[in-house]
C-alpha cells in the first residue's frame, strides 16, 4: 500500500470515528473481529462433541453450557463463536471478488466507451434486473454445497451495482485535465488506467464496498438458512437452519435462536453503520444531510 | 399520454430482455450442470420409459438450437415439466401457489409504502430532530435484520410466548367457517405475522430513500416560493414537496420488487405460507429442478415487468420526461 493511500485510509477512519453512528459501527466491527480471531482459540468448538443423553439435547443455559446446547447436544456459545469466522470469511472474500469484477467491468466500459461500453452496460443492466435471492438459490442448488461455491455465487452476482458506480466515476475522470496531460506526455492506456484512474476511483467506491460486505454476509446467512450452506463449515445461517428444521422455536429454545441471529445483526449493522457514515463523508453532496 | 415511439422502444427493449432471461435460464439449467435428465437422475430413480418421455419433452436428441426452440415452445405453452416431489405438472402446482404469494406481497407492500412514506416525510420535514435521528437509526437497524430470523423471533414472541397469533399456514386446519367474514378474519390473523415480518425488514430502505429525496426537494427554490406565498407548512411539504420527492422513489420499484421477492421466499419458509417461496424452499431441499427452474423464470419475468412499470409510471408522473 502506498504511503499516501495508507494515510488517506487513516484520515477516513478518523472521520468515521468522529461520527456517532460511525463510531458505533467501528466498535461493532472491532468486537466481531476480535471474537472471530481470538474466540476459537479461547473456546474451541468440536463438532463431534455431541450430547450423550436426551437431557443434553437442546438443554437450556447452565454452568457447563452458558448458552445451552443445540439439537445434537453441542455447546451453542462455542458454535456461535466458530460461526463468526465463516460469516466474515464469506462476506469479505465474496465482496473482494465482486469488487474486482465490478471495477474491471466499470473501468473497461467507462474508459473505452463505444461498442464495448454498450455491450458491458447491457450485460450489467441485465444482471441488475435479475431477482437476487432466486438467482443465488438456483446457482447454489445447481453447483453444490461448499463454502467456495457460496463465495463464488455471492461474489459473481453482486458486482453490477459496483460496475455502474465505477463507470460513472471513470466517465467524469477520463476528461479531467490531469488525465489528458498524462496522455499527451505519451502514457499508455494501461498506465493511465492502473496508476491514475484506479487510484482515483478506489476511494470513491470504498463506501459501496463496505455496504456490499453487509449484503454478502446477509446473503450467506440466508442461503445457509435455506439449507444451501456448507455442512462442514457451520455458519450462523447453518445453525439457524438446523434450529428451524428441528423445531427449536416451537420448543422455546431461545438460546439456540438468539445467539447466531444476534451475531448476524451485530456484524451486518457494523458494516452498514460504517458504510452509511463513509457514504456521507465521501459523497460531499450528502454531507449536509 | 405516451408518445408512440417511446412505447415501441420500451416494448422492443422489454422483448430483448425477456429473450435474454429465457436464454440465461436455458443456459443455467440445461448447459452448465448437464442436461435435465442427468439432473433428474441425480435426484431420484428414473425408469427407461420416464427417460424416454423426458427426451421427447425436452428434445434432447436434437441439436442445441432446436432444443432452445422446443424450450421456448414449452415456456409459451406453460409446459414446465413434471415435479419430482409431487409427480404432477409444475404449471399446475405454480398456479395453485401463486395466489397466496400475491396476497402476501400485496399486504406487505401496502404496509411498507404507507408507513414508509409517512415516516420518511416526518423525518425529512424535521431534519436533525430527535424524531429524524430515531427514524434514520431505526431504518439502519431494520435494514440489518435477516428476514428469516426476524420471522423466527416474531414466531417466538407472538406464537410461542404470548400465544396471540397463529404462526403457520393460511387458515385454521380442518375448520369450516360459517360465514365469509369468519373466514376472512381467520386468514387475516394468519396473514398478520408474515406481513409484519416482510414489511419490517424492507421498510428501512424505503424510509431512507423517501427521506433523502424529500430533503433534496425541500432545498429547491420553488419550496421557498411556496413558503413565501404564505402556504401552510403542511401544504408546502405534502403538495409541493412530497409530490416531487416521490419521483426518485418510483425508479426504485424494480429494486423493491426484487427485494420483497427475496423476503417472501424466507417469510413463506418460516411461516409455512403455501406460496411460491415456500415451494422454492422445498424444491431446494429435495433438489426438485423443474420447480426451481420454473420459479426462477417467473420471479425474473416479474422483476423485468416491474422495471417496465416503473419506467412508464415515471413518464406519467414527470411531465418533463414526457416532453423530452
Amino acid at each position: 500500500m502506498a504511503p499516501e493511500t495508507r494515510s488517506s485510509v487513516v484520515r477516513i477512519a478518523r472521520l468515521v470515528w468522529a461520527d456517532r453512528l460511525g463510531r458505533v459501527g467501528l466498535l461493532l466491527l472491532a468486537a466481531t473481529f476480535v471474537v472471530a480471531i481470538l474466540g476459537p482459540i479461547v473456546l474451541p468448538f468440536d463438532p463431534t462433541l455431541v450430547g450423550t443423553s436426551a437431557k443434553t439435547i437442546l438443554a437450556p443455559p447452565s454452568g457447563g453450557h452458558w448458552l445451552g446446547t443445540d439439537e445434537l447436544g453441542r455447546d451453542v456459545l462455542r458454535e456461535t463463536i466458530q460461526g463468526a469466522q465463516v460469516s466474515l470469511l464469506v462476506g469479505l472474500v465474496a465482496t473482494a471478488i465482486s469488487m474486482l469484477v465490478g471495477s474491471f467491468i466499470g473501468i473497461a466500459a467507462g474508459y473505452t466507451l463505444g461498442l464495448a461500453d454498450d455491450i458491458l452496460m447491457r450485460l450489467t443492466d441485465f444482471f441488475l434486473a435479475l431477482p437476487t435471492l432466486p438467482l443465488i438459490i438456483a446457482l447454489a442448488a445447481l453447483f453444490g454445497q461448499s463454502t467456495v461455491i457460496l463465495i463464488l455465487v455471492i461474489g459473481l452476482t453482486s458486482w453490477p451495482s459496483t460496475a455502474r458506480i465505477v463507470r460513472s466515476q471513470v466517465l467524469s475522470l477520463r476528461e479531467r485535465q490531469f488525465i489528458t496531460r498524462v496522455r499527451s506526455l505519451g502514457a499508455t492506456d494501461y498506465r493511465i488506467v492502473t496508476s491514475h484512474i484506479l487510484a482515483n476511483v478506489l476511494p470513491l467506491i470504498f463506501a459501496n464496498t463496505v455496504l456490499v460486505i453487509a449484503g454478502s454476509i446477509l446473503s450467506e446467512a440466508t442461503l445457509a438458512f435455506l439449507g444451501l450452506g456448507d455442512p462442514v463449515h457451520v455458519s450462523w445461517g447453518t445453525m439457524l437452519h438446523f434450529a428451524f428444521e428441528t423445531g427449536a422455536t416451537g420448543r422455546g429454545a431461545w438460546w439456540y435462536i438468539l445467539p447466531p441471529g444476534i451475531g448476524i445483526v451485530v456484524v451486518v449493522l457494523g458494516f452498514i453503520l460504517s458504510g452509511h457514515t463513509l457514504d456521507r463523508i465521501l459523497n460531499p453532496r450528502l454531507r449536509n444531510r | 399520454m405516451f408518445q408512440l415511439g417511446y412505447l415501441v422502444r420500451k416494448l422492443a427493449s422489454l422483448l430483448v430482455t425477456l429473450f435474454a432471461v429465457a436464454v440465461f435460464n436455458f443456459a443455467l439449467f440445461r448447459i452448465l450442470p448437464g442436461d435435465p435428465i442427468r439432473l433428474l437422475a441425480r435426484a431420484g430413480n428414473l425408469n427407461a420409459e420416464a427417460i424416454q418421455r423426458l427426451h421427447e419433452l425436452y428434445g434432447l436428441d436434437q441439436p442445441l438450437p432446436i432444443q432452445f426452440l422446443i424450450y421456448l415452445r414449452n415456456i409459451a405453452t406453460a409446459q414446465f415439466g413434471t415435479s419430482i416431489t409431487y409427480q404432477r405438472p409444475v404449471a399446475d402446482i405454480l398456479a395453485e401457489r401463486m395466489a397466496s404469494t400475491i396476497v402476501l406481497l400485496f399486504a406487505a407492500t401496502i404496509l411498507v409504502v404507507v408507513v414508509g412514506i409517512v415516516l420518511g416525510v416526518v423525518a425529512a420535514s424535521r431534519r436533525g430532530s430527535r424524531v429524524d435521528n430515531g427514524a434514520v437509526v431505526g431504518s439502519l437497524i431494520f435494514w440489518s435484520l435477516p428476514t428469516f430470523w426476524t420471522g423466527l423471533i416474531l414466531i417466538f414472541v407472538f406464537g410461542v410466548y404470548l400465544h396471540v397469533l397463529p404462526v403457520s399456514g393460511t387458515s385454521l386446519p380442518g375448520v369450516t367457517h360459517t360465514s365469509w367474514i369468519a373466514h376472512a378474519i381467520d386468514v387475516g390473523r394468519h396473514l398478520a405475522l408474515p406481513t409484519i415480518t416482510l414489511a419490517l425488514v424492507d421498510i428501512g430502505q424505503f424510509v431512507l430513500i423517501t427521506r433523502s429525496s424529500l430533503v433534496d426537494v425541500l432545498t429547491e427554490d420553488y419550496i421557498l416560493t411556496a413558503k413565501a406565498k404564505g402556504l401552510s407548512r403542511r401544504a408546502v411539504i405534502w403538495r409541493h414537496g412530497v409530490r416531487n420527492a416521490l419521483l426518485p422513489v418510483v425508479t426504485t420499484t424494480a429494486l423493491y420488487v426484487s427485494l420483497i421477492i427475496g423476503g417472501a421466499i424466507q417469510v413463506e419458509t418460516v411461516f409455512s405460507w403455501p406460496g411460491m417461496g415456500r415451494l422454492m424452499y422445498d424444491a431446494v431441499l429435495r433438489r426438485d429442478y423443474p420447480i426451481l427452474e420454473a420459479s426462477f423464470l417467473i420471479f425474473a419475468v416479474t422483476v423485468v415487468l416491474a422495471n417496465l412499470l416503473s419506467d412508464l409510471l415515471y413518464q406519467v408522473l414527470d411531465p418533463r420526461v414526457r416532453q423530452a
